[in-house]
């Protein structure tokens, strides 16, 4: 009787070596024993204290990684009585878990992989006679030159290493790494052993590598899948990149979790709406309808014909923003309670939305803005120290009211995202007001670099920024510590609804 | 195209055109050696004595490390699959050496071979029980389907 099951994909290859089971769904490893290797090399810690929103990772380079591999296999190497290579070999197969490892060897013991010459022999592929030949302990036997093509194929077209198995087709024998270095040539076999550590990183699941382009660092970091709904991994690598460990998101997306990021980046890209965000940098004055263009991060703008002062953000004006009243955050929601039909739900919907997307938005912007700025003043200030008779003024304060401000406009990008999915209750309300306070401080600081530097006033200026960064350095605190621990305690309560209404109600023609 | 692929290939052709085994004949080739089409004629004294297949053979630029896709031909003038327990009437043939058994060692004319005495060896012409459910489901390619091989001596 013949049975089958049709299915879309490849004919599963991954049978493993003759009496080698491993179950991949088997998540139960433990890897504190690789992190403790680890630590007698000298590894780039994180140099900042520890709060309670960050965790505890370390940055890997390949060589920290090499040195691992090597020193896990001469230890397992030695317990057998094989050949580092063949207990590298091994480790590989097993993903690490020398536990596994040597369970099922000691039920299994294995020889050696072998190359061997033999006479009268025809190569099953090339047909070729009376050339040398290669072979594992399965006896397939191939001629180099054919056993080596292979190789070379596998490693360069397809990038495997660690799961390379025999030439013939239908044996599951892995070949090993003595037997590869003898076969191909000495280009390839780098590459191998390049693919042979990066392989190392995909198999532990402690280890990640830095999300950015052409970054060569890995971040060991214990932080478990399961509780990314508590914890959101911040982590850094060895050139300072900042990427979440639990997303792999190429930025810090605290304080705002891994699940609800990606469903806010997929509904940001998936909207039409969002494609018609604020039409860049300018908006039309209220009160006189003059043309008014944003070329600094402060959201507090000021209309050079009529001089009203507004917020850029939700248009108000600014008179609110500087008080306990200030309320630019919040989102009023009784449109949505007082809507009754389709139309109206969906417009409410559609407002909650904008008004979330685009402070989301208007940090990210603003952000960019204040670089630029704070970088174009501090240049200024160099030349200026340089033309003139000014007493020379340190500008590294600039570069760090700098930082603060961006690391805080982007904490503040993220309560939106985060914001957009709370449900309105008392854990809300107290997030919503460390929100209001970090954004207050931030837009108060964006604004002191937006001011005359004036020669006289330098010192004045340099230590009103100073005051103020700390201020928004502490500010930034308080909303990481309290939204960490409230994570922590299971205290929020997010809803998917109102994007789904959004979604679900949405006029034909808009998806 | 890699050099042993058609090295391999020409030498497998000119094996079987001058020293043809009985029933099996290599009706075309294309000039690249990818696709074969070859005829098969049952034995004497087989359930399909008189019956002539085509088979066709698709060969990856990885043969014969990887195995070439094997199916039998169905059209007005390639006839119909055999009906038999192993083979499907879209054509494709549930034999492992095929998939997960293929070794490089073995040719063009072994699979022929094995093909012909699975022919030989059937008592009764069937159709596989499950054979309107694979067709439906089944893509082009048999390799692509993941096959349970349960008994090979029918
Ligand atoms: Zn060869
Ligand atoms: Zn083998
Ligand atoms: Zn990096
Ligand atoms: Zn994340
Ligand atoms: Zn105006
Ligand atoms: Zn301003
Ligand atoms: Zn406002």
């Amino acid at each position: 009787m013949s049975d089958y099951e049709a299915s879309e994909n490849e004919t599963e290859n991954e049978s493993m070596a003759a009496s080698y089971h491993y179950d991949d769904d088997e998540d139960d490893l433990n890897d504190d024993e690789l992190m403790d290797e680890f630590d007698d090399a000298p590894v780039t810690r994180d140099a900042d204290v520890r709060r309670s929103y960050t965790v505890a990772f370390e940055v890997r380079t390949s060589e920290d990684l090499a040195r691992v591999q090597q020193t896990e296999a001469d230890d397992v190497g030695a317990v057998l009585g094989v050949s580092t290579e063949a207990a590298a070999t091994l480790l590989r197969f097993f993903r690490w878990r020398k536990d596994r490892l040597l369970e099922d060897y000691y039920g299994n013991p294995d020889s050696d992989a072998l190359l061997k010459r033999a006479e009268d022999f025809e190569c099953p592929v090339c047909f070729d006679v009376d050339c040398p030949v290669a072979q594992l302990k399965c006896a397939h036997a191939f001629c180099t030159a054919c056993y080596a093509r292979y190789l070379s194929g596998r490693i360069t077209e397809e990038g495997e290493s660690r799961r390379i198995q025999c030439p013939d087709a239908s044996c599951s024998v892995i070949v090993d790494e003595k037997t590869v270095e003898t076969l191909v040539d000495p280009k390839v076999f780098e590459k191998y052993k390049a693919l042979l550590i990066k392989s190392y990183v995909d198999d532990v699941p402690s280890l990640k590598w830095c999300p950015h382009p052409n970054c060569e660092y890995a971040v060991q970091c214990k932080v478990p899948a399961s509780s990314l709904d508590e914890i959101v991994p911040s982590v850094k690598c060895g050139d300072g990149h900042s990427f979440c460990f639990g997303c792999s998101l190429p930025q810090d997306h605290q304080p705002c979790v891994c699940s609800l990021v990606k469903l806010w980046l997929k509904k940001c890209a998936d909207d039409s709406e969002t494609a018609n965000w604020i039409s860049a940098n300018t908006k039309e004055c209220e009160k006189c309808q003059s043309t008014i263009e944003k070329n600094g991060g402060c959201n507090h703008m000021t209309c050079r014909k009529c001089k009203y002062e507004f917020c850029w953000v939700c248009m108000g004006p600014w008179s609110d923003h500087g008080t306990q009243w200030y309320n630019c955050n919040r989102f009023d929601e009784k449109a949505s309670i007082d809507a009754r039909d389709n139309q109206a739900k969906y417009r409410a919907a559609l407002e909650r939305y904008l008004h979330y997307f685009n402070r989301y938005a208007n940090h990210e912007q603003s952000a960019k803005l204040d670089k630029e700025l704070s970088e174009k003043i501090s240049a200024k200030m160099l030349e200026m120290q340089k033309t003139t008779e000014m007493s020379w003024i340190e500008v590294q304060f600039l570069s760090t009211a700098k930082e603060i401000l961006l690391a805080s406009r982007n904490t503040l990008k993220w309560t939106y995202c985060f914001a957009y999915y709370l449900t309105r209750d008392n854990t809300t309300e107290l997030f919503e007001n460390n929100q209001r306070d970090l954004e207050m401080a931030v837009e108060q600081l964006s604004e002191l670099l937006e001011g005359q530097f004036e020669v006289e006033k330098m010192g004045e200026v340099k230590q009103k920024i100073l005051d103020k960064s700390v201020y928004v350095s502490g500010r930034r605190e308080v909303l990481l510590t309290a939204t960490a621990a409230d994570l922590a305690d299971g205290r929020f309560t997010w809803s998917l609804e109102s994007s789904q209404t959004l979604a679900l109600l949405a006029p034909a023609g808009k998806k | 195209m890699s050099n042993i692929f058609l090295k391999r290939l020409t030498k497998e052709l000119r094996d079987m055109q001058t020293n043809p085994p009985s029933g099996i004949s290599v009706e075309s080739a294309d000039d690249n050696l990818n696709v074969w089409k070859i005829r098969l004629v049952a034995a004497e004294g087989t359930v399909y004595e008189g019956e002539v297949f085509t088979l066709q053979f698709k060969f990856g630029n990885k043969y014969p490390l990887e195995s070439p896709e094997v199916c039998f031909l169905l059209g007005c003038v390639s006839g119909t699959p055999p009906m038999h327990p192993h083979i499907y009437s879209n054509g494709h043939i549930c034999l492992s050496i095929l998939y997960d058994q293929w070794s490089p060692a073995l040719t063009v004319s072994a699979v022929c071979l094995s093909i012909l005495s699975m022919l030989s060896s059937c008592g009764m012409k069937e159709s596989p029980p499950d054979d309107a459910a694979y067709v439906k489901r089944a893509g082009n390619n048999p390799k692509k389907t993941t096959w349970a091989f349960h008994d090979d001596s029918v």
